[in-house]
This record gives C-alpha cells, structure tokens and sequence, in this order.
C-alpha cells in the first residue's frame, strides 16, 4: 500500500519533470527554428550593396542604405526625447514624488502606456503630429517610436535608483550639497550602467517598431536625410517587400529581416552583460 | 524616504551651492512625469474625438455588425472585434502551459549551470521584432501548416461531422489558427520570464519546509510554489493577453485579413490592430478613417481593462 502510492507520486514527479523539460525544449526549438530560417534565408542576401544602394524598383539591383538610415535617424531622435523625459521622470518617482497619489497615479498609468499596443501610439501622433503639420514625416515617426521608449526608461530609471542606497543620498546632503546635485552627481553616476542598460533596453524595444510607423513615417523610396518628409524605415521596408510579389525584393525583406533581428539580439545581449557585470560588483 | 529632516538652518551656515535650481530641477522631473500621464490621456482622446463620427453614425450597430464595406461606407465591427479574442484567448491557450512549465523548470529543476543561459535565451525570443515573426509565419509556417497539418485534416475527416466545420477553410496557411500560433509564440517567453521572476519571490524557508516533509518536487510546485503567488500568476496572463490583443505585425501578415465573422478554426480573419495597419493609409474617406479610429478605441478600451487588471493584481502580490 504504501509502497504503491510512494511509486505513484514519484512517478508523477517523473512524469511532470519531464513535461516541463519539454516545455522548455519547445521554447528554444521555437528560437532555434526562427533563427535557423532567418539565417537560411537572409544571410545569402547580405553583402555590401544592402548598405550601399538603396531600395530598388522591383527587378533591378539595389539594397537598404535608405531604410538602415532612416530607421537609425528616427531611432536617435526618439531616444533623445525618450532618455530625457523617462530619466526625469523616473526620478521623479523614485526621488521625489512617488509615493503620493499622484505618484501611484503616473506610475499605474506608465505600466500600462509600457504595454499599449504600438499601433495605438502611431493613431496618437498620427492625430497629434501628421494631421495638424499636412505630411508624413520622420520627425513624426521619432516622436512615436518616443513615446514607446519613454515608458520603458521611466520604469527601468526608478527601479535603479531605488536601488540607490539611502546612505548615499544622506552623505549628498551631509556634504552640504544641493538635492539636484546630489542626484545628478552620486545618485545618477553610481546608477550609470542601470540606466544605460535602461536605454539599451528601450531601444531594442523600438529598432523593430513598425506598426506606429506605418502611419506617421510612412516611407520613402529614396536616400533622404530631411527628417521633415516621409522618411524610410527597415522595419517598414521590410513589410512592404515581404508582401510584394516580386523574389528580389523578398529577398531583401529577409535580409533586412535577419538585420533587424540581429540587431535587437546583439543589443539585449550587451546589455544582459552589463546587468550580469553590475550584480558580481561588490 | 529620501527626506532628510533638517530643522530651520543655523544663520551661519551658507546656502548650498546651487541650490536655488533644486525647485527648477524638481519641476522638471515632475513635468516629465506629467507628460506621460498626458500622453495616455491623449491617445484616448484623440481616438475618441477620431472615431466619434463612426460611432455615432452607426451606434451599437457598429459593435454587432459584421459589414465592413469601404465602398457603400458602411462599417461594422464584429469580425474583427471577435477576431482580436478568439486569437489572443487561443494564443494564450497555447502559450500558458508552455510558459509555466519552462519557468517551473528553471527555478525547480534545472541545473543552475544550464537555467541562465537558457533563460537568456528565453528572453532572446522576446527581444525578436514582431515583423520578423511575421515573415516567418508567412513563409515558413504557414506553408508547412497547409502541406502538413491542414490538407491531413481535410481528407481525413468524415463529411457532415463537427470537425468539419471546425477545421473549414482555404488550405494555405493563412488563418485563425496559425494567426494564434504565432501569438502564442510570442508571448510566451514574456509570460515565461515574469512568471520566473515570481517563482523566485517565494521564500526559501517556505519551499524547504516542504521538503522537509517529504514533497516531491512536483508536489512543492503544485501545493506550494503555485499557490503561494496564485494573484500574481493571474496578473501575469492578463500581462500576456494584453500583449496578445494588441499584436500588430505579425498578425497582420498571417491572418488572411477577411472582415467577416470567422467561421471556423481555419478560416480566414481580421483583428482590430490588423485591420488598422492594412487600412489606414489607403483610408478611401472621412468615414473610412473614423470607422478605423473607432476600432483603435475599442481595442484601447479593451487592452486597458485587461492591463489595468492585470497590474491591479500584481501590486497586490507584492504586497502580500
């Protein structure tokens, strides 16, 4: 009796070790699988004219220097706005305000702005921006991709400097030092590689942003610089050629494809190195 | 907390230096933060004041009805109002026991040696551009899906049955189903970190005691590590189910992008995020636009009960 029942809980251990085994073994062959056809399809279409030439008319030679342009200007400008308004505000929260209602309040709504659908923000600033101005724009488009990032620097930026231990604020103020010098010069610096990681992070996030671009950046066919017209972007580039008919320019989808995604891969990677680094420091 | 308490300075003692900024400072970081409360304020609004025309032209009508016809301007929201729930409760169908059993076995069972990189790696799938996930499901997915899974289905199945219906539609791939798959997919490492990161929250003593007692490893997950944080695991998938809802890109490149009310399981289908992307810079008019913005206020108002109830129970684990 007791014999059957020990042999039976074991073997529901078993059994349910080797469930979640598998479950984890289905998630990284999903990883496995994804990277596999990335690699498969679009490393044979990497070579120096996708950085080179621009995106072509369907059956002439060309590449994505428009588009890796494009998406790099929109992105610089959305991390501008993005790092100062979410470090502000995040210290804000962790500093000064955040425990008062009001501070509960942003901080609610922040979670949720951090996982509104992209989509929805592009409609915003497609109302807020395109409309009003009479064009499409890249300005426009780093304005979107900025309110995605903010969000994510807020939150990263007050749960660093929460971090902060209380002693440092106080040795701030027993030096005779202003609060803002305080935060700027202790609180800040010994949070540096926190809210590094924190801007890496946002911008992974939005390199391969396309749906809020879709309606504010649309795109651009040739090599601009003027942040004021449509302007390309290698996430949208890659949605349109996807769907194309045309084999060249799918080709070109997958080798954009495969850059974005190394991007944003290699991105994670360097700052889950710096996280790992920040926690073996004494 | 970061208040110190100073009684009124000495007269001797200078001001510190720069300290006539410190209000300046503090109003900015506060305008940064009002700035993102008006943010989220302005996206309602600008959808609502967007999307009013449709919805007072066709009223409820605009809920219940399933036309969706540029042409005769008459637009109705249902198919891809159901759309949107049937993949995201079918995505999190997929992915919940996935998830739960990959962060089980980090914390529980892996070895410490294997459980970082894995779950590195994890992450890594969460990181990937909801675009690529598209192109992936358009052309490696969807194909494999109708050549091996769809076609089986179809000439095995007995004529006039309930699996017939179910498993109806066009053998390419491009379905309900897949749509979800991918979604699944997607929000399954999300999931699959939080839920990790909950699991770590349980105290040692707790587990060890369990132990202590004689519990398989099994028995700890299900009697004890589970239950201890049950509030925050349903706020996890509701974290998931957000994310699900308002997916973009991805689903837009697989799901068929039919407007009606799918009919089954392999049908062809729209969701409100998807029906947006396709449509809203080719809009044929004022109308179509508006018709457009109010399904952006619906799925707002629909992924932010979800979120808002998902962070409500959250909170409430950490509190406890």
């Amino acid at each position: 009796m007791t014999f059957d029942r020990r042999f039976r809980r074991r073997a529901a251990n078993g059994l349910f070790v080797g469930l979640y085994a598998l479950a984890t073994l289905l998630a990284l062959s999903a990883l496995g699988l994804i990277m596999w056809s990335l690699l498969k399809q679009g490393l044979g279409g990497i070579d120096l004219d996708v950085f080179t030439r621009d995106t072509p008319a369907p059956g002439s030679l060309g590449g994505l220097r428009n588009a890796i342009v494009g998406s790099a200007m929109m992105c610089l400008v959305a991390m501008a706005i993005a790092l100062i308004v979410g470090i502000l505000a995040g210290t804000w929260l962790a500093e000064y305000g955040g425990d008062s209602a009001y501070g509960q309040l942003v901080r609610f709504l922040n979670d949720v702005l951090l996982s509104a659908p992209s989509i929805l923000v592009g409609l915003f600033v497609y109302e807020l921006v395109v409309r009003p101005f009479h064009g499409f724009s890249g300005l426009a488009g780093g304005v979107a991709l900025a309110l995605i990032a903010a969000p994510v620097v807020t939150r990263t930026t007050e749960d660093i400097l929460r971090l902060q231990p209380n002693a440092l604020r106080e040795a701030g103020v027993a030096l005779g030092a202003a609060r803002w010098v305080t935060i700027r010069k202790i609180i800040w610096r010994g949070a540096g590689g926190g809210l590094l990681t924190g801007g890496l992070l946002a911008f992974a996030r939005i390199s391969g942003e396309t749906a809020p671009l879709l309606f504010t950046a649309l795109n651009n066919q040739f090599f601009a610089l003027d942040l004021t017209k449509p302007t390309a972007s290698l996430p949208a580039v890659i949605f349109q050629y996807a769907l194309s008919a045309y084999d060249d320019w799918r080709a070109l989808a997958w080798a954009g494809a495969l850059l974005s995604a190394l991007t944003v891969l290699s991105i994670n990677i360097i700052g889950g190195v710096i996280i790992a680094r920040g926690n073996t420091r004494p | 907390m970061a208040d110190i308490p100073l009684t009124a300075p000495r007269p001797t003692r200078a001001a510190s230096k720069g300290a006539w900024f410190d209000p300046i400072f503090q109003f900015a970081c506060l305008s940064a933060a009002t700035l993102l409360l008006a943010a989220l304020g302005g996206i309602v609004l600008s959808l609502a004041i967007g999307g009013w025309p449709a919805l007072h032209r066709f009223g409820l009508g605009f809920f219940t009805s399933t036309t969706w016809n540029p042409v005769t301007e008459v637009y109705g929201a249902a198919g891809p109002i159901a759309g949107t729930l049937v993949t995201s409760a079918l995505a999190l169908m997929l992915a919940l026991p996935v998830a739960l059993g990959v962060s089980v076995f980090l914390v529980e069972f892996c070895p410490k040696r294997l459980a970082q990189p894995i779950a590195i790696a994890v992450e890594l799938l969460a990181g990937i551009p909801s675009i690529v996930y598209g192109m992936w499901g358009l052309f490696v997915l969807a194909p494999w899906f109708a050549l091996h899974v769809q076609l089986p289905l179809m000439m095995n199945i007995p004529a006039g049955s309930i699996w017939e219906k179910l498993f109806y539609g066009v053998p390419n791939g491009a379905n309900i189903f897949t749509a979800s798959l991918i979604l699944g997919v997607m929000i399954l490492p999300y999931m699959a970190a939080v839920f990790r990161e909950l699991f770590l929250t349980v105290p040692a003593q707790v587990r060890e005691s369990a132990y202590g007692i004689g519990c398989t490893p099994f028995e700890v997950v299900r009697s004890v590590t589970i239950p201890y944080v049950r509030s925050g695991m349903v706020g996890v998938i509701m974290l998931g189910l957000g994310r699900a809802l308002g997916e973009t890109m991805a689903v837009t490149f697989i799901i068929g992008n039919a407007h009606g009310l799918p009919q089954s399981l392999f049908d062809s289908g729209s969701t409100l995020a998807s029906t947006i992307a396709n449509e809203f810079t080719e809009a044929t008019g004022e109308m179509h636009t508006a018709a457009l913005t109010a399904l952006g206020l619906v799925l707002f108002v629909i992924t932010f009960s979800v979120l808002a109830i998902a962070r409500a129970l959250l909170l409430r684990q950490r509190q406890d």
